[in-house]
């Protein structure tokens, strides 16, 4: 449906949240129609995730100004920085937020150290809360500083774009698919780093992404998009376990689970992670006891039985509680939301097995978890 | 080498000097409007500033020269100012320098601009830097070999000229007889030593300032 300007500009908000992030963005594209309402909280990632096209990207740039002429409302911990019903658009300069685009456009004239100066001499003293030297340790760049762009890998690129990012003390960090130009080694070096960001920055992160496994690995909230719209927004593993949303990922679909290396068996060579719905075991893993741990689990490898199974190689049978079905992408094919405690596990069973184990709603059984995916 | 000669080859420095930097000053903004602009004034723009590469220097000097006079709008405007007439003098040889070499200063620099992406600046925009900001501390150094091409061009093609410098500037020693016009009177009076002289060391600037620029192209710098 088709809003005219002022009654959409009539719906817009007008009150800043006084912590976290507010973005409500609204404008007609050739082919599809930004529609958003994003709420942030006050620190964590979120991904926006979606299929190319769908238009992360183009959100994400009218939330730093650099795109002009959409509806918006943009306020982040207090401070309208757009609100076109109230005419006001801070020019993107004048916004507190880091960006990393895909490509790390570092500035080729300029050695490391000078391209981190570049934004961090641009801030008042007053509001440089991350130094210089914070951020060279915390994307390890503290050896290129005296080298030009040209001489650095992607990877090492990359880093140093976040790291000049982060000196401008930004009160949104924004970054978009910064990995997707990195080849799988590369990717594999700079995730721990993103994952440092994660747990060290006091401030809210937008990562537009269409990658699962980047998407698991790094967010807490997940905002699912498909033609300029959210379809579905929320912490990360409810969303991901929502059975009316795995069309969009498809193959991939699956939960994460949440867990912490519990004991180690050296005789067998396994590890066994507890987590709130269980225990699974692993492969003996080299974390300490008591590190937190978070694994993939993807739906396919997931399979239903109706008595505990006996003599069987898989190692990782679970008790659960049959919660709801979805038909997929294949016709053959069904989705099983089961629950593990208050823990909801995907499976994916054929059409045929459900009809034959009479699968429905309320039935107990045993879940068989063939595979899991440690993201390390 | 006589004092005439040693005269103009000082004025012709001079005036390219002179011009040079009034281009680099001029041409600068117009590039950058041209290269950024999604007015529907940018085709006419580029045009008028592209004219001297195709028309006749006499062509342009005459209607400067007209323009300039008495009874011309640019005149009736220096008049009105005090400024008396630009035709004869060398302000009158700048003005009518930096119309004619115009193309060769902005085309380089427009070219650079464009090439330059928007990424790079709205980079430079996310790390606080502003419009001014930005083409100074990113637009400007990422440009240098287009400063360098422009710069030389302009200065080269200034001290090449000849049709318009009769046209405005007429004959005068000391005022506007640079070396082309010098060159020129040595042959009238079939003086062939002191024209050799004058147009091989032309030959050999030209060449020399043909393989600066080549040696600045994009390709052999540093990206």
């Amino acid at each position: 449906m088709r809003c005219s300007r002022a009654a959409v500009n009539a719906e817009l908000p007008r009150q800043a949240p006084s912590e976290g992030f507010r973005a409500v963005l609204r404008r007609d594209y050739p082919g599809f129609s930004m529609n958003l309402d994003l709420r942030l909280p006050g620190r964590g990632v979120t991904a926006l995730f979606g299929h190319s096209g769908c238009g992360k990207t183009t959100a994400l740039r009218c939330i730093a100004g650099l795109e002009r002429g959409s509806t918006g409302f943009v306020a982040v911990n207090g401070a309208v920085w757009q609100d076109d019903a109230g005419g006001i658009f801070l020019p993107t300069h004048r916004r507190p937020l880091g960006y990393v685009f895909q490509e790390a456009n570092l500035f080729p004239q300029l050695t490391v150290l000078e391209n981190l100066h570049y934004g961090y001499r641009r801030i008042a003293p007053v509001s440089r809360k991350i130094s210089p030297v914070h951020a060279i340790d915390l994307l390890g760049v503290g050896s290129l500083l005296e080298r030009r762009p040209v001489h650095l890998s992607g990877g090492e690129r990359q880093r140093v774009a976040i790291a000049r990012a982060l000196v401008t003390s930004p009160e949104l960090l924004l970054l978009d698919e910064p990995l997707a130009a990195l080849d799988l080694k590369r990717k594999r070096e700079i995730l721990p780093y993103v994952e440092r960001l994660h747990d060290e920055l006091e401030i809210p992160v937008l990562y537009v992404s269409h990658s699962p496994d980047e998407v698991a690995r790094l967010a807490d909230h997940l905002v699912l998009m498909e033609n300029g719209s959210a379809l579905a927004a929320g912490p990360l593993q409810e969303t991901l376990a929502r059975l009316d949303l795995p069309l969009i990922f498809a193959d991939d679909a699956g939960v994460i689970l949440d867990t912490v290396v519990a004991a180690h068996d050296d005789a067998e060579l396994l590890t066994r992670l507890d987590f709130a719905g269980g225990s699974i075991l692993v492969a003996r893993r080299p974390e300490a006891l008591g590190r937190r741990l978070r694994c993939r689990v993807h739906a396919r490898d997931v399979s239903l039985a109706l008595d505990h199974p006996e003599r069987t190689s898989i190692l990782n049978i679970l008790p659960a509680t049959v919660v709801e079905l979805a038909s997929t992408e294949s016709p053959a094919h069904v989705l099983v939301r089961l629950r593990m405690n208050d823990i909801a596990v995907l499976a994916r069973i054929t059409r045929h097995s459900r009809d034959v184990l009479e699968v429905r709603p309320g039935l107990p059984l045993w879940a068989q978890i063939k595979a899991v995916a440690l993201m390390d | 080498m006589d004092a005439g000669d040693l005269s103009a080859i000082r004025l012709t420095l001079e005036l390219a000097t002179v011009v040079t930097v009034l281009l680099l000053a001029i041409g600068t903004p117009i590039a950058w409007w041209l290269a950024r602009t999604t007015s529907r004034l940018k085709g006419i723009v580029g045009a008028v500033v592209a004219l001297p590469l195709v028309l006749p220097p006499t062509v342009l000097g005459f209607y400067l020269l007209v323009a300039m006079g008495p009874h011309g709008p640019i005149g009736q405007l220096t008049q009105g100012l005090g400024l008396g007439l630009l035709p004869f003098t060398f302000s009158g040889l700048v003005a009518a320098s930096v119309i004619y070499s115009m193309p060769f200063v902005v085309q380089p620099l427009h070219a650079s601009f464009s090439a330059l992406g928007e990424t790079m600046l709205e980079t430079a925009a996310t790390l606080r830097a502003g419009p001014w900001d930005i083409f100074f501390s990113v637009a400007v150094p990422l440009s240098r070999p287009g400063f360098v091409t422009a710069a030389i061009l302009g200065f080269a093609h200034t001290v090449g000229e000849f049709g318009v410098v009769l046209m405005i500037g007429g004959n005068i020693s000391g005022v506007t007889r640079v070396i082309s016009v010098q060159i020129y009177d040595h042959v009238e009076a079939l003086e062939y030593v002191p024209a050799h002289w004058l147009a091989g060391g032309m030959v050999v600037f030209a060449f020399a300032v043909l393989l600066a620029v080549y040696a600045l192209q994009p390709g052999s710098r540093e990206r």
